[in-house]
């Protein structure tokens, strides 16, 4: 199993990366910052198990909690809005 | 268009939503019991998920979740060599002569 | 097939469906048994599961903390079999609302609500509400004030979620049966609000 980086309140950077392949970071949210909310605990990378490969170590996965206004520059709604998304620790990087 | 999933909408626009919903068929309640029991042996989501993706950009939007699914899981099976396309070919042409 | 009194040709679907299933039962990696009992297993999983325990937690301060904590932990405690969900449970309040997408498939708490309804599987839906959460649920009938927080979750991964909605009010002594018969599946979803109980 891959250690856990980061913590909740821990803010990170979305890679801004388009590799080809499955990949479950959407890709609105590739390149965007956010704060960790909690650690979901540690899974087979679905990256891997895709291709039909165990997918081990277990990655670390997170929630990550995004402003909607950063997001999305035209957002309309309360300022306070979130998004929030499951993000898988090889796609994440201190910021 | 490859950088980008055509699966991958998330924030993308779109029209109004049509709260349709309809019963599900019991041919489409097999496929995702056959699924769930190929998921038991080892064929994983993330793989049917892949060939969900990887089906042309017309037939995702135009197919049923249901109909993406046998096509996927199919495909998985497939690629697994757990059936043969000879196989499948041979029984589907048994399968409609026999109505 | 339903039976509809003349022959219906199969589609390519159902008869690609028909063929993979009894190449696999040639094969002998599924019987027939077990795919009637996987579909019955599955017609069993009902958004009347979900309300049960959102009831519970109504009426139970404690399972509530439990529930919010270790959504699992806290459906096993009352005898659902939840196999393989990792469930989060994200509670509404006057201040937060809180609603459940998938934009890269269709996840949903299956074992707690069954088969996701077809508008949540839509392009409409999928696209739209990481973006424009407030509008599409107004087309759902449901207006958030401006000062409520709205927070969008995107189930892309592994866990599973389940709004608990806010309890109506004049539902004071309620039994859990009764509430539960108010917690609708599309409140759990985060679309709608819980039914309002009818004033006699």
């Amino acid at each position: 199993m891959a250690e856990p980086r980061f913590r909740p309140g821990d803010t990170v950077r979305v890679m801004k990366a388009y590799p080809l392949g499955h990949v479950r970071t959407p890709y609105y949210i590739r390149g965007h910052t956010g704060v960790i909310e909690r650690v979901c605990g540690s899974f087979p990378n679905p990256e891997e198990l895709a291709q039909m490969r165990d997918g081990l170590p277990a990655q670390p996965l997170y929630r990550v909690r995004f402003m909607q206004n950063e997001v999305w520059p035209d957002y309309r709604g309360n300022p306070a809005d979130v998004v929030e998304i499951e993000i898988y620790q090889h796609w994440l990087e201190p910021a | 268009m490859i950088e980008r999933g055509h699966h991958d909408m998330g924030g993308l626009p779109a029209g109004k939503v049509k709260r349709a919903e309809h019963d599900y068929a019991e041919w489409e309640r097999r496929v995702d019991a056959l699924a769930v029991l190929m998921g038991g042996k080892g064929v994983t989501v993330d793989e049917r998920r892949r060939h969900i993706e990887a089906l042309p950009p017309e037939a995702y939007d135009k197919l049923s979740y249901y109909e993406r699914w046998i096509v996927a899981l199919t495909q998985a099976l497939l690629q697994r060599g757990i059936i043969t396309t000879g196989e499948l070919a041979r029984k589907m042409t048994q399968v409609e002569r026999r109505g | 097939m339903k039976d509809q009194g003349k022959y219906q040709a199969l589609t390519y679907y159902q008869l690609m469906e028909v063929s993979l299933r009894e190449l696999l039962v040639e094969k002998g990696l599924v019987t027939e048994q077990q795919v009637a009992a996987t579909v019955e297993d599955m017609r069993r999983r009902t958004p009347e599961r979900g309300a049960r325990v959102v009831a519970h937690a109504w009426t139970h301060h404690e399972y509530k903390a439990r529930l919010l904590e270790d959504g699992t932990r806290a459906c096993e405690e009352l005898g659902l079999d939840v196999p393989a969900l990792k469930l989060v449970v994200v509670e509404n309040t006057p201040q937060v609302h809180n609603v459940i997408v998938c934009t890269l498939c269709s996840c949903y708490p299956r074992m707690l609500l069954g088969i996701p309804p077809d508008w949540y599987k839509s392009r409409n839906y999928r696209s739209r509400m990481v973006r424009e959460p407030r509008a599409v649920l107004a087309e759902f009938g449901l207006k958030i004030p401006r000062q409520t927080r709205i927070r969008v979750h995107d189930s892309t991964a592994d866990m599973r979620y389940l709004v608990l909605p806010m309890r109506p009010a004049g539902t004071r002594g309620w039994s859990e049966e009764r509430l539960a018969a108010l917690v609708t599946r599309d409140s759990m979803i985060g679309v709608a609000l819980a039914k309002q109980p009818r004033s006699k």
